[in-house]
C-alpha cells in the first residue's frame, strides 16, 4: 500500500467505502438502468428546441440570409456570436483532459469524460453557424483545398477564416479521437457486464474489441500522454485563430493584439462555467456524488477565478486604451464610454455584471464549495460570455467610420430560433450521452482509488503509514 | 501434454498482482499475457516489455504533416495560382510564410494525432467489429488475469501461483 501514498492533507477525491467493483457498478448503473421522468422531461424540451431550430435553419436556407436581422454594415452578428460562444465552451474539455493530464492533476479524472463530450457537442453547434451562414451549405466543401473545375482556383490560405476551418476541424477530430480512445476500456467494461444480447453487441462494437493486455495499456498511456501534449497547444491555437477573425481586420475595437490571449482565457472561463452547469446537475441525476465532489467544484471555481481575472484585466486594458488613444472612432468600440452610454449600454452592463462582478463571489470559500452558488454563477458566466461576443461584434459593427452607415442590429425570430435550436441540439446529444456512455472514466478512476479514495486514506492514517 | 495448455491465474488486487508477477518472473517462468481492468503502474517494466515507440511515430507523423502543409501552401498559393491578396502579392513562399503558420501548425497536429492513434489501433489490434480477446469478463471489472503457458509443469505452477495469492486458478486449452 505504501506505493499509493498521498498526503493526508489532500482531501479524498472518491468519497465513501469504494472497491474497484463498486466503481464499475456506480458508473454502469445509469447506462443499465431506466431513465427517470426528469430525464424524459429534459430530453423532450431539448428535442423541441432542436426541432424548432432545425425549422429555422431550413427557413434560412430556403429563403436566404435576409431572414436574419443583418444589413450591409452588420454582415454577421448572432451567428458569429453563437459560433464563438460555442467554440469557447468547447475549450474546457480539452483543457481538462490534456493540460491537467500534463500537470498530473488527479481530480480531472472524474470530470474529463463529460467535459470532453461537452467539447465535442459544443463544437458541433459552433460548426453549424458558419455552414448555415454560407447561404448555400451544399457548397460548403469549397472551403477545402481540393482540385476543382474553376481552373483549380484554390482556397486563400492568407485568410483567418480559412485558418479557422483548419483549426476547428483539427480540434474537433483530434478531440473526438482522444475521447474515443479513452472510452475504449470503459466500453469494454460495459460490454463484459452486459446481459442483454443487443446491448452486448453494441458495446462490443463500440469498444473495438479492447482486451486490456499489459502491452495495450502501455501503449494506451503513451498515446494519452502524447495526445495531451499535442492537444495542449492545439486548444490554445483554436481560440487564438478564432480571435484572428477579428484581430487581423482593420476595425477599431477588433484590431487588437491582446485578442488571442484574452480570447483563450475567456474561452476557458466560459468552458469551465458550462462544465459546472452540466456537472452540477449530472452528479445528482446519475447518483455520482461520490466521484464529483465539492473538491472538484472548488478546483474548477479556482480556474474560473483565474481566467475570469485575466478577462477582467483584458477588459480594463481595452477600455483604457480606447480612451487613451483619443481617437474618436475608439469611442464607439465595445469597451468605451461611448458603448457604455450608447444604444447598447444594456449589453455593455450585462457583460460587466455577469462576467466581472458576479463571479467575484467565488473568492469566498463557502460559496466556492457550494453546488448551488457554483451553478448560479456558472449560468451568469454563460450569459456574460455570450454578451462579450455580442458586444465585440454588434457594437463595433453598428458604428462604422461613416455615420450614415450607423445601424442598430435587432435579431429576428430566426436568429433567436437557430440559437435556441443549437442549445436544444446540444442538450439532446448530452442527455443521450449521459444515458449510454460511461460518464466517468471507469478505468482511470480505479487507478487513483488507492491513493485518493476516502477509505484508503483513512486506513493509512489509522495504520500510521507514510 | 500439448503445449497450448495455459494456466489462468486471477487476482483481485493490483498490488498482489505486481508481487505475483515479480515472483513468477523470479522463478524464471514465462508470462504470456496479463489482462488488467486499468493500467497498473510499473507492470510493463515488471513483465519486461520493451518501451513503446508510439511517441517516436507521432514525431515522424508530425514532420510529415508540416511537410504536407508546406507543400500545399506553396503549391496552391505560390506555384499554381499566385494572387495579389490585400496588396500582399504571392511571390515567394518564404515571404508569405507568416500567414501560413496556423496551417502549418494545425496540419502538423492533425497528422501526428490521427496517424499515431491509427498506428496504436493497428498495433494493438483494436478496430470496429474486432472480437474481444480477454479470457474472462471480470478482467474489465476488478480482476487481473495472468496467463502462463504450461510445459509439463502444471502442479508446480499451480502451487507457485497459489502461494502468490491468486483467487482462482484454471488450466485451459488455448485454441
Amino acid at each position: 500500500m505504501s506505493g499509493h501514498y498521498e498526503s493526508s492533507y489532500r482531501e479524498p477525491l472518491i468519497l465513501g467505502d469504494k472497491s474497484y467493483h463498486d466503481i464499475t457498478e456506480d458508473i454502469a448503473r445509469p447506462i443499465e438502468g431506466k431513465a427517470n421522468r426528469n430525464w424524459y422531461i429534459a430530453f423532450y424540451i431539448s428535442l423541441a428546441g432542436m426541432l424548432w431550430g432545425f425549422g429555422c435553419i431550413f427557413y434560412t436556407v430556403g429563403t436566404g440570409i435576409g431572414v436574419w436581422g443583418l444589413s450591409k454594415n452588420i454582415g454577421w452578428a448572432w451567428d458569429i456570436t453563437n459560433f464563438v460562444w460555442w467554440v469557447g465552451i468547447g475549450h474546457a474539455g480539452t483543457l481538462i483532459s490534456a493540460v491537467l493530464l500534463l500537470f498530473r492533476q488527479k481530480w480531472r479524472m472524474a470530470i474529463n469524460r463529460s467535459a470532453e463530450a461537452m467539447t465535442i457537442f459544443a463544437v458541433f453547434q459552433a460548426g453549424l453557424f458558419p455552414i448555415i451562414h454560407m447561404g448555400r451549405p451544399w457548397n460548403g466543401y469549397w472551403v477545402l483545398p481540393i482540385p476543382n473545375q474553376f481552373g483549380s482556383l484554390w482556397v486563400n490560405f492568407n485568410s483567418p477564416l480559412l485558418w479557422d476551418v483548419f483549426a476547428i476541424s483539427t480540434y474537433l477530430s483530434v478531440s473526438l479521437v482522444f475521447w474515443w480512445t479513452g472510452l475504449l476500456p470503459d466500453f469494454a467494461t460495459i460490454r463484459d457486464r452486459a446481459v442483454k444480447p443487443f446491448q452486448k453487441k453494441i458495446y462490443a462494437l463500440l469498444s473495438f474489441g479492447w482486451s486490456g493486455r499489459a502491452k495495450d495499456w502501455q501503449r494506451f498511456e503513451e498515446v494519452s500522454l502524447v495526445l495531451a501534449g499535442l492537444a495542449t497547444p492545439l486548444v490554445l491555437s483554436v481560440h487564438t485563430i478564432v480571435s484572428f477573425d477579428f484581430a487581423t481586420s482593420v476595425n477599431p475595437g477588433w484590431h487588437s493584439t491582446i485578442f488571442p490571449p484574452y480570447f483563450v482565457a475567456g474561452a476557458i472561463f466560459s468552458g469551465f462555467a458550462m462544465v459546472q452547469t452540466l456537472l452540477g446537475v449530472m452528479r445528482k441525476v446519475t447518483n455520482l456524488e461520490a466521484y464529483i465532489t465539492r473538491l472538484h467544484i472548488e478546483y474548477m471555481n479556482i480556474v474560473i477565478i483565474l481566467t475570469g481575472g485575466i478577462v477582467a484585466v483584458a477588459y480594463a486594458t481595452e477600455f483604457f486604451i480606447a480612451w487613451y488613444t483619443g481617437s474618436p472612432y475608439e469611442n464607439y468600440t465595445y469597451l468605451s464610454f461611448g458603448a457604455e452610454a450608447g444604444a447598447y449600454g444594456w449589453a455593455f452592463w450585462s457583460l460587466m455584471i455577469f462576467n466581472i462582478i458576479i463571479p467575484q463571489v467565488l473568492w469566498i470559500k463557502k460559496f466556492r464549495r457550494s453546488f448551488v452558488v457554483s451553478f448560479l454563477v456558472s449560468i451568469a458566466i454563460n450569459i456574460g460570455m455570450w454578451f462579450e461576443r455580442f458586444d465585440i461584434i454588434a457594437i463595433v459593427l453598428s458604428k462604422g467610420q461613416l455615420p450614415s452607415t450607423w445601424w442598430r442590429f435587432e435579431p429576428t425570430f430566426v436568429d433567436i430560433g437557430i440559437f435556441i435550436g443549437t442549445i436544444g441540439f446540444f442538450g439532446v446529444l448530452f442527455l443521450l450521452y449521459a444515458r449510454t456512455f460511461p460518464v466517468i472514466p471507469t478505468a482511470e478512476v480505479k487507478t487513483i482509488l488507492k491513493s485518493s479514495g476516502e477509505n484508503f486514506k483513512k486506513q493509512r492514517e489509522e495504520n500510521n503509514e507514510h | 501434454m500439448s503445449t497450448n495448455k495455459v494456466i489462468h491465474a486471477l487476482y483481485n488486487d493490483d498490488d498482489i498482482l505486481m508481487d505475483a508477477v515479480k515472483k513468477v518472473k523470479g522463478e524464471h517462468h514465462h508470462i504470456e499475457e496479463v489482462y488488467t481492468p486499468f493500467p497498473v503502474h510499473g507492470l510493463d517494466k515488471a513483465l519486461g516489455l520493451a518501451p513503446t515507440r508510439l511517441a517516436i511515430t507521432a514525431f515522424l507523423y508530425g514532420i510529415t504533416g508540416t511537410s504536407v502543409a508546406t507543400w500545399l501552401t506553396w503549391y496552391t498559393m505560390i506555384a499554381d495560382w499566385p494572387q495579389d491578396i490585400g496588396g500582399k502579392p504571392s511571390f515567394s513562399w518564404a515571404e508569405n510564410m507568416p500567414a501560413f503558420v496556423p496551417i502549418l501548425f494545425e496540419l502538423t497536429v492533425f497528422f501526428a494525432a490521427h496517424l499515431m492513434v491509427i498506428t496504436f489501433y493497428m498495433r494493438s489490434r483494436i478496430w470496429p467489429f474486432k472480437e474481444a480477446e480477454n479470457p474472462d469478463p471480470r478482467t474489465t471489472d476488478d480482476h487481473f488475469l495472468m496467463e502462463i503457458p504450461v510445459h509439463n509443469n502444471e502442479e508446480e505452477l499451480t502451487a507457485l501461483l497459489e502461494s502468490t495469492g491468486a483467487v482462482e486458478i484454471k488450466v485451459v486449452d488455448k485454441h
